[in-house]
């Protein structure tokens, strides 16, 4: 495993998103709608609803950020390239495909992690600010900030390695993307449902999930990079 | 580097020497099929280190697919190859891909980036030491310092088609692979990419080169092999040439001869003739230094006017149409 070869494609794919507008609205736009709707809810909020508040676990509805955004980043990796004809001279180079992917995986991992954190502490700091406050104490509980902080990568990592899996074998980006998202539902419908207590949450469940993606984003480095197949991706026979 | 634009030096040497008593390349019986379908077909040559090989054919002849197995991008279906003394496995694929370097016909840059971030990415995917001084080296050789920082998307075809080779030659490539190198260039641009084909060769860098220009692999081949799915033929282009073509002298009067057979028959060196327009005539020759004095002689003699007599010339083109269209007639007979 080189590092400067899964860097190089780092760097090379942090400088096409700068670059590339709709990339960047993908980035902006989701994260915006999943934190316009529940400020405005949260804000609108009496200090009466603050018991019943504390019982639920609202601001797990977030996690849906880094379910989505990543997804629609990495299914933009494999088949983006092949599309702009720039797949086959990375390919002639003695870059090996679990370093392409991996570095691909990175460049989608830090800006939507960076993303979803920053959403959700603007989101935390406006409900300081602005909500009454037996709300925002209602919501701000040490154990769901750390959920937050533990899932937001998990999460993300899982939705990569989905995105740039279905990435690999489309043949248009648009397409590759809509079958992302969609792949992307079944983490936002249970992250929804642990907020809005459809599922009851205790440590050990949540230890159980954290342990079951990392294991999930571990094996997705490895089976996308056993699948990945250089001559179905030049010559799209195989 | 000339002032005209025409990349005239290149002094890269390659990265690594391998085995210097094996050839370049050698390839053995090599197929690719996709499904039913035949790519190339038992397939064998051998290129000497610092030769500029041309693969000549025409469309679907299995140039490019040629290309993109000798480069590890496409396992082979039967045979064998070695490239710089590596056998051709997939174990062996990143060790191969270190020691060459391939331009694809279309030249797949990042258009959003700067011609310098495209050579970075690459330079770094090489882990090529010193980077900096390769990508600038790679610039110049390629004329294009001046456009170091400009958008690959802002360029020209034909500009594009130079920051490709640029980005070809950061390895410093034992083999570089360059197909159809010169496709859709206009002749200037042309010239130009063959002027750094030229200094490469003379630098020392193994080219494959494959393309649909005759005068252009006339010009910078040592070698030709034609492909049409199996390999017609391989040589030098004079012997190539030699090997098809009778060699002929042309002879052009003012007016017709009386009785040419008179004038040609029994010449020395001449072993036949027949004419080629109400003034002109074709012989076939064993050897023209000793059958053209003769001929002059013989149409004085017989009071001709003679316009000119010389050697006819085939060109690589004539050898290249020779063997498709005999393939091609070999086709619609076997349909």
């Amino acid at each position: 495993m080189s590092r400067t070869r899964v860097r190089a494609i780092f760097r090379k794919e942090l400088r096409e998103y700068r670059r590339n507008g709709s990339i960047v609205s993908t980035m902006v736009i989701f994260p915006l709608i999943f934190l316009i709707q529940p400020l405005v809810l949260v804000l609108s909020l009496p200090a009466s609803v603050s018991v019943p508040l504390s019982h639920r676990h609202l601001l797990l509805y977030m996690l849906a950020i880094p379910a989505i955004v990543p997804a629609t980043l990495a299914a933009y990796a494999v088949v983006g390239e092949r599309q702009q004809g720039t797949l086959e001279p990375v390919l002639t180079t003695p870059i090996r495909r679990e370093e392409l992917l991996l570095g691909k995986a990175l460049a989608s991992f830090v800006p939507s992690v960076a993303i979803s954190l920053a959403v959700y502490a603007f989101f935390l700091a406006c409900v300081e600010l602005f909500a009454r406050p037996a709300v925002a104490s209602a919501l701000m509980r040490g154990p769901e900030l750390l959920a937050q902080l533990l899932f937001t990568p998990l999460l993300a990592g899982w939705s990569i390695w989905v995105g740039i899996a279905i990435s690999a074998r489309s043949s248009d980006v648009r397409v590759a993307q809509q079958l992302s998202m969609l792949a992307s539902l079944p983490s936002v419908a249970v992250t929804s449902l642990i907020a809005f207590d459809g599922i009851h949450v205790t440590l050990g469940l949540a230890l159980g999930f954290a342990a079951a993606l990392l294991l999930l984003d571990g094996l997705g480095w490895r089976i996308v990079s056993a699948t990945f197949d250089r001559e179905r991706l030049i010559t799209g026979t195989r | 580097m000339r002032d005209d634009g025409v990349v005239s030096d290149w002094d890269g040497r390659p990265s690594s020497a391998g085995d210097r008593g094996a050839p370049a390349l050698s390839v053995e019986h090599l197929s690719k099929r996709f499904g039913d379908r035949i790519a190339f077909d038992d397939v064998s040559f051998e290129v000497g280190h610092g030769e500029v090989f041309g693969f000549l054919g025409p469309n679907g002849a299995g140039k490019t697919t040629m290309v993109r197995t000798l480069g590890t991008l496409l396992s082979p279906s039967a045979g064998s190859a070695c490239i710089s003394g590596t056998p051709l496995s997939p174990e062996h694929g990143v060790e191969i891909r270190r020691r060459i370097s391939i331009m694809p016909e279309s030249p797949g840059l990042y258009l959003r980036l700067s011609v310098t971030e495209n050579l970075e990415c690459f330079a770094d995917l090489y882990e090529a030491p010193d980077s900096n001084d390769r990508i600038g080296r790679a610039l110049r050789a390629v004329n294009l310092a001046d456009r170091a920082h400009d958008a690959c998307g802002a360029l020209s075809k034909g500009l594009r088609q130079r920051v490709a080779l640029a980005r070809a030659l950061l390895s410093d490539p034992e083999v570089l692979f360059l197909d159809e190198p010169t496709s859709g260039l206009d002749p200037a641009a042309a010239r130009d990419v063959h002027g750094l084909i030229a200094a490469l060769g003379r630098s020392g860098v193994t080219i494959f080169l494959t393309t649909h220009r005759l005068e252009e692999a006339e010009r910078l081949c040592d070698r030709v092999a034609i492909l049409n799915t199996t390999l017609r033929t391989i040589g030098r282009p004079d012997e190539l040439r030699e090997q098809l073509f009778a060699r002929t002298l042309t002879v052009r009067t003012l007016v017709p001869l009386l009785d040419p057979g008179r004038v040609f028959g029994g010449l020395p060196a001449v072993d036949g003739w027949r004419q080629d327009g109400p003034a002109a005539y074709v012989l076939a020759v064993s050897e023209s230094a000793v059958a053209a004095p003769a001929v002059t002689r013989a149409l004085v003699a017989a009071g001709a006017d003679v316009l000119s007599i010389g050697e006819s010339h085939h060109s690589l083109e004539d050898v290249y149409l020779e063997l498709i269209d005999e393939d091609n007639e070999a086709g619609s007979r076997s349909a």
